[in-house]
């Protein structure tokens, strides 16, 4: 147990604790009391800073199930801080911003509890060296994330938002379970740093391919990638902190690290570049166009993310084309990491503080509809600002950061199609063609943001609520925020020095040469291409009304949320008519499945395993047992074709007499005793309960039924005559009847030997069968019994107590 | 004998999986009686029909029919005594309960037990 163990833990912890709290203290919001924890989190992984940028890291272990080579081992490199400093950075923030937006009236108790324990996973995702504890933590987070957009339980659309978002990302999440097991066979360990010093051993299995389909599943997932992306839409019925933490900062960067810790391990693979990139680049496309036509604020901000999400994603693909190439030349495709991990914190703020405005706007106004609002810049000044300076950051419009990391982007793009590698300078160079195409929609989107919510027309009667700027509490976090943007991007050298460099080492596995961000490099390409982007952009906002009616006339057949639905609907539906198909109700068809399958087994059993027939050691025929096996088949055959039931009980009873005189040949008195006695009571009973029926007819049988009957008994008759050809001509031992015709008499002071073993040797399987015989009498009184009891309620409402009488 | 024995015992099978297989109630009980002295045939036969004499311990015998299955045999029939019994009865009842003895129609949820 170390501090960083303690860190871990501290969101769980306080998980428990917060909602004893919240009971108890209800006069003061109970967020205040939640604020310290992520602020002195925060502050304890700052701390840390100067270890990871000296290229050192931290390894605590803590001993949990050894023999399975689960302990709760932590890592802290580079790649690890950046994302703790994000998720506790960003959660100060949240919590700060949560106090005012959440008002008393909630159920605060369950809402800190939840996001806590998000909190205290997604810690531990990022830290964790152990891929179990890793997975764990991981599905921890889906768990949270479920019970948080599920927050306003009362809302259909919230419960059907986390029902899909529970649905995809614990479908990812297993798929990644899968993988990091096919890992552990392969590269013989369960921490993530063994696992990387064994590469080779990995690379060489024949796991290698599955291992990283089932992980790149879970990443994908994860982190909302084509086709995955259709629950984070669905996610925005969360509250606005939710949304801004969860689904725009953290959870769905856990696919990122996922990918940028595993890429060591994968990284060599020709798959995982086209693969990482190929999806990461079809999302970043897709998302923004689709992002253009949305009608909801909280709907433009996340198919914005998906559409961010995956330009980094595209990065780290192109980044592990660093693996293949030495010295300079891989210096060149590290870039594409340094944008990444750069391009990740950009994001994260100033998704965050538009997210958090979104929801300042919400509030003052009571909508997030784009169509009712407009023309908020005077009232609302300062979220105007804000957003003016997020949302021309993530335009990629000097000077803020998130210009720095497009310029970056397309640069690394554009550099990719060099390498003479995988054909990437063939097919390669759309990668830079539809990098271009999507960063034009993001520009739309994002330009057009401030344009349908501050600029325009001032529409007060649409508006439910009387707009007003929003509180200073729920100001300060994006201010903050807004702040860092402006930071950043005038000064990226305080983060590039101590945070991105250590972080793209981590991914990189090798020592980068320092990175600068520039706002003007000359004339590049990637210069060229913003331009450009700049130019496209602003002639399809002008010409914004014409051409959306044609994005907008997109058949819902095109879209993955129908494909999704109707998957919803449609597989109950076949499991349904599967269930039906042979869940009948008719016993019948029951008996018919099992012994059809009895047949099939045996006959496959007989065909795989070899088998002799021997029949050399059996005794003679005398003529008088033949008679009896002729009268017993005859007997059997007329029960078949009898056609009233009385007569088929005597030749029932006509068969078990014949069974009695074939034990008295077969030298067994007591048997033909006890059988003779048996079969005339059973008889009797059988004779009984005919007295008291009406007599009926035989129930039509139709052909075909019959036939199934025919072929059906022939088959059981048949395995059961081969099985006992093939059994007792293999016989292996001896009877141990010797001991007990030996010892008889000088043990047990018996003579009949039957009767010594029934009550002597092998007395309690007597015992208990008298007890099958005490219990079925019980029974069959019971039933006549409660008959009457019955009969007599329904005659007078009687009670059973007065008719015993 | 032996192999007699066993084509008795297959053909017996076979016999009563149809009989277990009809609609009636009836039939199929006489189905399990007919399978239950099908399987002490096959037991009995198992354990070889060799010739000897009754095991009952007299000085100076020494071959004897193998007891063992006997006394197996012996408990399998008070037990299938036991479960026949205990299923007449509960054919009756049911015939007095649900009107009929045809298990086809035996199906479908109970509205009211008492009809």
């Amino acid at each position: 147990m170390s501090w960083l163990h303690l860190a871990v833990l501290l969101p769980l912890i306080f998980a428990l604790i917060i909602p004893f709290v919240y009971r108890i203290h209800k006069r003061i919001h109970i967020g205040w009391f939640v604020l310290p924890i992520p602020v002195v989190l925060f502050i304890y992984f700052l701390s840390y800073i100067p270890t990871t940028m000296s290229g050192e890291s931290v390894m605590q272990s803590l001993k949990w199930m050894p023999h399975f080579g689960m302990n709760f081992n932590l890592y802290l490199d580079g790649l690890g801080l950046l994302f703790s400093i994000l998720i506790t950075g960003i959660g100060s923030l949240i919590v700060l911003y949560s106090i005012s937006y959440l008002s008393r009236q909630e159920q605060l108790g369950n809402f800190y509890c939840y996001l806590l324990l998000f909190m205290g996973a997604m810690l531990g995702v990022v830290l964790s060296d152990n891929v179990i504890i890793l997975y764990l933590f991981w599905e921890l987070t889906s768990f949270s994330s479920f019970l948080l957009i599920s927050f306003w339980r009362e809302k259909p659309a919230s419960l059907y938002g986390a029902q899909k978002s529970m649905l995809v990302t614990v479908f990812g999440g297993l798929s990644l379970l899968g993988g990091l097991i096919l890992l552990i066979l392969a590269g013989g360990s369960t921490s993530i740093q063994q696992l990387i010093k064994h590469i080779a051993d990995i690379q060489a299995s024949p796991f290698f391919i599955f291992a990283m389909i089932l992980v790149l599943i879970g990443a994908m997932t994860k982190s909302a990638q084509f086709p995955f992306y259709v629950w984070l839409p669905d996610a925005m019925e969360a509250p606005t902190p939710v949304s801004a933490y969860l689904h725009s900062a953290t959870m769905v960067k856990a696919g990122l690290y996922l990918v940028a810790r595993m890429t060591p391990i994968f990284a060599i693979s020709e798959g995982w570049i086209w693969t990482v990139t190929g999806i990461g680049l079809i999302t970043l496309f897709w998302a923004s166009l689709n992002a253009t036509k949305q009608q909801d604020l909280k709907g433009i901000l996340a198919f914005s993310t998906v559409s961010q999400l995956g330009m980094i994603m595209a990065m780290l693909g192109i980044g592990a084309v660093s693996y293949h190439f030495e010295g300079s030349d891989s210096q060149l495709y590290i870039a594409a990491y340094t944008a990444a991990v750069f391009h990740l914190i950009n994001h994260a703020t100033f998704k965050a503080a538009l997210f958090m405005i979104t929801g300042a706007v919400d509030h003052a106004t009571g909508t997030r509809n784009v169509n009712k609002l407009g023309g908020l810049l005077t009232i609302m000044p300062i979220s105007f600002t804000i957003t003016i300076i997020s949302s021309l950051s993530m335009a990629g419009i000097p000077p803020f950061n998130g210009f720095l990391s497009k310029e970056k982007f397309l640069e690394s793009m554009i550099e990719v199609t060099h390498a003479n590698l995988f054909s990437l300078n063939s097919i390669g160079i759309l990668i830079p063609i539809i990098a271009i195409l999507g960063s034009i929609f993001t520009f739309v989107y994002a330009v057009r943001l401030i344009g349908q919510v501050f600029l325009g027309t001032y529409k007060p009667k649409d508006l439910p609520n009387k707009p007003h700027e929003a509180p200073i509490l729920m100001l300060i976090a994006p201010i903050t925020l807004a702040i860092l943007v402006i930071t950043f991007g005038l000064f990226p050298s305080i983060l590039s020095e101590s945070i991105i460099a250590p972080a793209t080492n981590a991914i990189s596995m090798k020592q980068t040469s320092p990175v600068e961000f520039h706002m003007f490099h000359g004339f590049t390409q990637a210069f060229l291409s913003t331009l450009l982007i700049y130019i496209i952009g602003c002639l399809l906002i002008l010409t914004f009304s014409y051409w959306i009616k044609l994005l907008k006339s997109q058949p819902t057949k095109l879209t993955i949320n129908y494909w999704y639905d109707k998957f919803g609907s449609v597989t109950p539906n076949i499991s349904k008519q599967i269930t039906n198909s042979y869940v009948t109700g008719f016993t019948r068809n029951n008996l018919v499945i099992i012994f059809i399958s009895l047949i099939i087994i045996t006959i496959v059993t007989l065909i795989v395993t070899p088998f002799s027939i021997n029949l050399k050691n059996v005794s003679e025929i005398r003529p008088f047992e033949l008679i009896i096996v002729v009268l017993i088949i005859t007997a059997a055959s007329m029960i078949i074709f009898a056609h009233s039931r009385l007569f088929s009980i005597i030749m029932a009873s006509a068969v078990g007499y014949c069974v009695a005189i074939f034990f008295i040949f077969f030298g067994a008195p007591d048997l033909a005793l006890t059988q003779f006695v048996v079969e005339s009571i059973s008889t009797a009973l059988f004779l009984l309960c005919f007295y008291h029926l009406p007599n009926l007819n035989r129930h039509q049988e139709t052909q075909p039924f019959k036939w199934i009957n025919v072929l059906v008994s022939v088959g059981a008759g048949a395995v059961v005559t081969v099985l006992g050809l093939i059994a007792y001509g293999n016989r292996h031992f001896s009877s141990i009847g010797s001991f007990y015709k030996e010892h008889v008499y000088d043990l047990a002071h018996g003579t009949n030997m039957v009767n010594v073993i029934l009550v002597d040797f092998r007395g309690t399987d007597t015992l208990f069968e008298s007890s099958v015989l005490g219990i079925a009498g019980l029974g069959v009184y019971t039933m006549i019994k409660l008959r009457y009891n019955n009969k007599a309620k329904d005659k007078g409402g009687h009670d059973i107590e007065e008719t015993e009488k | 004998m032996e192999i007699v024995m066993i084509f008795v015992c297959g053909i017996l099978t076979a016999m009563s999986v149809y009989l277990i297989l009809s609609k009636s109630l009836i039939r199929i009980i006489i189905g399990t009686t007919l399978q239950t002295h099908t399987a002490n045939l096959f037991l009995i036969t198992m354990g070889g029909l060799k010739k000897g004499e009754v095991p009952i311990y007299e000085k100076g015998i020494s071959s004897y029919v193998d007891p063992i299955p006997q006394a197996l045999i012996l408990t399998a029939i008070v037990i299938s005594f036991s479960v026949t019994a205990f299923f007449l009865v509960l054919a009756f009842r049911s015939y007095k309960e649900l009107g009929t003895d045809n298990v086809e129609s035996m199906k479908g949820v109970i509205e009211d037990d008492r009809e």
